[in-house]
């Protein structure tokens, strides 16, 4: 286990501090009736060469990270320096591939895990109310759309909120604008994209508090109901302090899997509008026949780190759990 | 549910309720959606037009004589070689999930009987690598196989699969091991088995719970990965998921997109069966880790 996930860290730290061999050029003088000019070409025998020589490239060191494409500090100060307004210094730096992924993946993750555990809490509270022969059925219709492969799932949609599809037609037709499209402008298509977190990590959030709802000690509410508590403040003074431990669970989970957002980019091909870190990725070992390998390590250990933050704080609090348990 | 049904019929039941109900609705519109649209032709599945010929396949009657088609399906599996795919996909998540259950139970019987000491660290390796986005353990691997000349092939995308796999599986069986009673196998030595013995006629016999709740999370896991298969395995190689991906770059010609829709539309169907027969062991997986946990 630790071979095959330390490893590819590992791997990847390296790789980024690489980048790949410049190609090696050769000057030749090319004579002709009007006179000699000098031109530079690219002698393919011995770049491909140095390439097998090296496959890692050449030692950069931390150059990679500083670049345009990852944490750009050089660009972030010019912007700082030339820019007047906050606005101005804000756009200029999230037109930087880097941080515009960061941002798109921080709102996100900040705008799909909160609805979602909402939205969530109060379907299951729906559902448990609901009679026992419909349970099952829901329960299996909402399981639906988590588990079906997320690249298919966002699929689905996208055919159906396409111009011609259901949606997209009947959204043209309600704002009466026929060229209206979701995947054109940039805020439509973050819309869209939450939408489809919400409807895909929705399941988990409603399983998890529907089974958490199944233990909720039946005489602390019908006590409360004595006491004359209306649904409502059963809910809000019962329930939920019970499912607090549940909340903390599911929110994880959500900030975990929010955070690496991918497949929905790539199916909606939303990426000229919203890219995630996990895409800036994937779209650099994609470049066709010479994958960036330098950049997408550096990438990968920029994302582990932000990863790692985010798990800071359960991470401490597991660790004075567990020495807590061991005294 | 008596507490309920005595209950008079208030606002708010009624606002939760019709929650549930959109909620259904929008979970289970869009595959009915799909699966219908699947076997019309693209100007009804898209028709702009008028929304109902997408019911009644109006343009699919004018087209082949029926208002069902099969030909998406036809031209998916037969012309695009989407069988191939399957066949791969099978091979894949078979061997994944076999491989993975295998070490799982071993490693997670071990760990659950020698003391405590690694629970901390494998639960803490289950969470980071669970937050982990898989694309930047692949961006480590891409490389070396390269060179070592065994990309693209399904043993090495399996292997890579079950070991992204491990921790959770170790996770999931270790936690099921712990509510076995160790007084079990205890017993079962004293009347003279050997630790392996007890293994194999005491504790096999009760797993099966735990194996097949975790094997079903292992199945999703390698059926529905996308990001390892596409960056790891060659064209000819594909499974399912990158082969529906590379579909959509090919097929933007008239018609060719209700392939990718029934060939979506036939990666659901197992999904749905699965949940079908298996609801409660997936749910009580997706509830292990938030109880426990």
């Amino acid at each position: 286990m630790i071979l095959f996930i330390a490893i590819p860290i590992g791997s990847a730290f390296v790789q980024s501090l690489f980048i790949q061999h410049d190609q090696v050029l050769v000057l030749s003088k090319n004579c002709g009736p009007f006179g000699c000019r000098e031109t530079t070409s690219v002698d393919i025998e011995a770049t491909k060469e140095l390439r097998q020589d090296s496959p890692l490239g050449k030692f950069n060191g931390i150059g990679t990270y500083l670049n345009r494409s990852h944490l750009a500090f050089a660009e972030v100060g010019n912007a700082w320096a030339v820019s007047r307004t906050f606005s101005g210094f804000l756009n200029e730096v999230l037109d930087l591939p880097f941080y515009g992924a960061l941002m798109f993946t921080l709102t996100y993750t900040a705008v799909v895990t909160p609805l979602v555990l909402l939205l969530g809490l109060a379907i299951a509270i729906g559902v448990n109310g609901l009679p026992n022969i419909i349970k099952g059925p829901s329960i299996f219709v909402s399981l639906l759309p988590f588990l079906v492969t997320p690249l298919v799932g966002s699929l689905i949609l996208f055919w159906m909120v396409d111009g011609d599809g259901i949606i997209g037609a009947t959204i043209q037709l309600i704002f009466n604008d026929p060229d209206l499209s979701l995947k054109a402008s940039t805020g439509l298509t973050w819309t869209m994209l939450i939408v489809y977190g919400i409807w895909h990590t929705l399941p988990f959030s409603f399983i998890v508090f529907y089974a958490g709802l199944q233990t909720v000690p039946v005489d602390t509410l019908e006590a409360a109901e004595i006491d004359g508590a209306t649904k409502w403040q059963c809910t809000v003074y019962v329930v939920v302090p019970h499912l607090v431990p549940l909340i903390t669970f599911v929110t994880l989970m959500l900030l975990m899997d929010n955070f690496r957002v991918f497949e929905p980019i790539v199916s909606f091909s939303a990426e000229a509008h919203a890219r995630s870190l996990s895409w800036i990725i994937f779209n650099d070992l994609r470049e066709s026949g010479n994958p960036l390998y330098g950049s997408a390590g550096a990438t990968s250990i920029l994302t582990i780190i932000g990863v790692i933050f985010l798990l800071t704080p359960v991470l401490i609090r597991n660790w004075r759990d567990f020495k807590l348990r061991r005294l | 549910m008596t507490r309920t049904a005595r209950t008079p019929i208030k606002f708010f039941s009624v606002l939760s309720f019709s929650l549930v109900a959109l909620w259904l609705l929008i979970a289970a519109f869009p595959f009915l959606w799909t699966f219908w649209g699947s076997f019309k032709v693209q100007s009804d599945f898209f028709s702009k037009a008028d929304w109902m010929y997408a019911l009644w396949g109006t343009n699919t009657a004018r087209e082949t004589g029926n208002a069902f088609t099969g030909s998406g399906y036809y031209g998916a599996w037969i012309i695009e070689g989407f069988w191939k795919n399957f066949l791969n996909s099978g091979i894949v998540v078979f061997f994944t999930v076999i491989i993975s259950l295998t070490f799982g139970t071993l490693g997670g019987y071990a760990l659950a009987r020698s003391g405590f000491r690694y629970a901390f660290w494998i639960l803490m390796a289950a969470l980071v690598f669970r937050a982990m986005p898989h694309i930047t353990l692949v961006s480590g691997y891409l490389l070396p196989f390269f060179e070592w000349n065994i990309w693209g092939y399904l043993p090495t995308t399996i292997i890579v699969l079950v070991a992204m796999n491990q921790p959770f599986t170790i996770w999931m069986l270790h936690s099921f091991f712990l509510n076995v009673p160790k007084d079990m196998d205890e017993s079962a030595m004293i009347d003279g088995c050997t630790r392996f013995e007890a293994f194999r006629y005491v504790i096999v016999p009760v797993m099966w719970p735990g194996v097949i709740t975790t094997g079903l999370f292992s199945f999703l896991l390698a059926y529905n990965d996308f990001t390892v298969t596409v960056m790891l395995l060659s064209e000819e190689n594909e499974t399912i998921i990158p082969a529906i991906n590379s579909f959509l770059g090919t097929t933007q010609v008239e018609g060719k997109v209700m392939y990718a829709v029934a060939a979506v539309v036939s990666v659901t169907a197992p999904i749905l069966v699965l949940i079908l027969f298996f609801q409660r062991q997936i749910v009580s997986g997706l509830t292990a880790g938030a109880v426990k946990g």
